[in-house]
């Protein structure tokens, strides 16, 4: 066995952190750069974003798409705020440290873990069926809401959470309800928190096919939706059958259809850290 | 005349004992203070008067707390009133971050004591001057609360108190997070607020106790050991264990 020196025992083990780092962040480089690479042309070209597919999609835009996932994305917030907010208001304020809590906390953080497509088989069987709301951008956007629910009541309880004891204190000692105290005092000190945790996993669902597979989507619509009963077509799902079900298909189309989903799904990110730092720059506490 | 008379009053967290059968008749307009080592139970005793303990799961009590004649803890009491009627002021300055006007007519607006807005103004006007903070502020009356020292934070946690036209004032330990000179102004304040209000106050610091009380009640261990005018506490207790406390063999 050689006997290394400290020395250089120090400056290997650096090289080697060194490398695992650049390794991580490769495929993150290789992705974006090839995507916007082969896609810039296509995506840059007039009315790529703008205007319907044409001649079996080989030609024309993906704004159906664009348009399809970004209704889905925002239907979806409007049901999982309320209902993900109120469950987050009982649970941190309201629900005593029993085991009927644990047992609900413990369901919520497997509810996260749960697979997306079985939400969209479960999206399936109560939605479209059973409810008869169809195949349908209300019955997607209904199973996306299901997915995001468990993200936005830990995201929500968090920013409950961490609004200081001492504020509740002191308005509940001015002789103010705890419900008016939730209102008034706790619910505006956490609402940065809660809105940037919802901007974050509305970003994660703008990418999923599975939950919508069978929910929601349209291999290819003529027109834009009329209503929420409507099919819709979907970037991801546009993305994969473009690249798999099309023959003939020019490539640099499939990586601008990537680059679009991208840009969306990065930049809502990018909303969310940059209202993270403003809100923690204002914040007084 | 007594305002506040504490009878046969017990406080159990879980299943531990905190306060034990304590008795005390704490007068009108004076100022009572409750002193004794950490953990003897003066600040659940305090908490107790407003209730302020509810919050707290696995808190339960018995005996009775009359003020003004009318046990706080039957059915029928709603505890809001109770609490707008014995304000609260906390060891750090609990301010909420909003602006200085707003922290004073939050529970004017929110108990919807008054709605109109020179009613409001007027109210917040008078608070800031009762508790001497007025001309420093009057000013900045919209700048954010945070941005006052801590003995001004504290004053303004009094005003917000007084606003909402309580007549009793708890305080507990308002001073520890104040330096001597800072301390020395708030307790000259509530020197002052006693004229209108009855005041208790909970202190770790015998001088304090000493310096601004009319009657002191010392606490050992949850139990009530002696209650007597703040002189004869400090030079001639009746109990042992008092006198071994205020003369600082243990503590």
């Amino acid at each position: 066995m050689i006997k290394l020196s400290p020395k250089l025992s120090q400056k290997l083990s650096y090289l080697f952190l060194f490398l695992a780092t650049i390794l991580a962040i490769i495929p993150g480089v290789l992705i974006i750069s090839i995507i916007i690479a082969k896609g810039w042309s296509v995506f840059f070209t007039l009315k790529f974003l703008t205007s319907m597919p044409t001649s079996g999609m080989l030609k024309g835009g993906i704004l159906p798409a664009i348009i399809g996932t970004f209704l889905l994305v925002i239907i979806s917030i409007f049901f999982v705020l309320p209902i993900g907010v109120g469950a987050a208001i009982y649970l941190n304020e309201y629900s005593k440290n029993n085991l009927f809590t644990k047992i609900i906390k413990l369901a919520i953080i497997n509810l996260a873990g749960v697979p997306s497509i079985v939400y969209g088989l479960f999206g399936l069987g109560i939605f479209v069926i059973y409810l008869k709301l169809g195949v349908s951008i209300i019955a997607g956007a209904l199973t996306l809401s299901m997915m995001e629910l468990p993200v936005v009541i830990t995201t929500a309880y968090g920013a409950l959470n961490s609004v200081p004891l001492s504020f509740r204190e002191a308005s509940l000692s001015l002789g103010v309800s705890r419900w008016k105290t939730i209102v008034h005092i706790v619910l505006p000190n956490a609402i940065p928190g809660i809105l940037t945790g919802a901007v974050l996993s509305t970003a994660r669902i703008a990418g999923e096919t599975a939950p919508l597979l069978f929910t929601a989507v349209a291999f290819y619509t003529p027109h834009l939706p009329h209503s929420i009963r409507d099919q819709v077509m979907i970037l991801p799902y546009h993305l994969y059958i473009t690249a798999t079900q099309i023959p003939n298909m020019e490539e640099n189309r499939i990586f601008a259809t990537a680059l679009a989903l991208l840009i969306i799904v990065l930049s809502m990110n990018f909303i969310a850290i940059i209202a993270r730092i403003y809100f923690r720059k204002n914040r007084k506490w | 005349m007594s305002k506040i008379e504490i009878r046969n009053f017990n406080l159990y967290y879980t299943s531990l004992h905190v306060l034990k059968n304590i008795n005390v008749n704490i007068l009108e307009r004076k100022i009572t203070a409750i002193i004794g080592p950490s953990g003897c139970g003066k600040s659940s005793l305090l908490r107790s008067i407003n209730r302020m303990n509810d919050t707290i799961e696995g808190v339960h009590v018995s005996g009775e707390i009359n003020i003004f004649g009318k046990n706080i803890y039957d059915i029928g009491i709603d505890v809001r009133i109770l609490r707008k009627n014995v304000g609260m002021v906390f060891q750090r300055p609990n301010l909420f971050p909003i602006s200085i006007y707003e922290n004073v007519a939050f529970g004017l607006k929110i108990n919807r004591i008054h709605s109109k807005k020179n009613a409001i103004n007027e109210v917040v006007e008078k608070s800031l001057k009762s508790v001497s903070l007025w001309d420093h502020v009057k000013d900045k009356l919209h700048k954010s609360a945070l941005s006052l020292t801590l003995e001004q934070q504290q004053r303004l946690c009094i005003a917000r108190v007084v606003a909402v036209a309580s007549n009793i004032i708890l305080l507990d330990e308002p001073c520890s997070s104040l330096d001597p000179i800072a301390t020395q102004k708030i307790e000259e304040l509530i020197i002052y607020l006693s004229d209108q209000y009855t005041i208790v106050i909970v202190t770790h610091n015998m001088q304090q106790a000493a310096r601004v009380s009319h009657n002191t009640a010392f606490m050992l261990l949850g139990e009530l050991i002696e209650f007597d005018k703040t002189e004869k506490i400090f030079t001639n207790p009746s109990m042992n264990e008092t006198e071994d406390y205020v003369s600082g063999r243990f503590g």
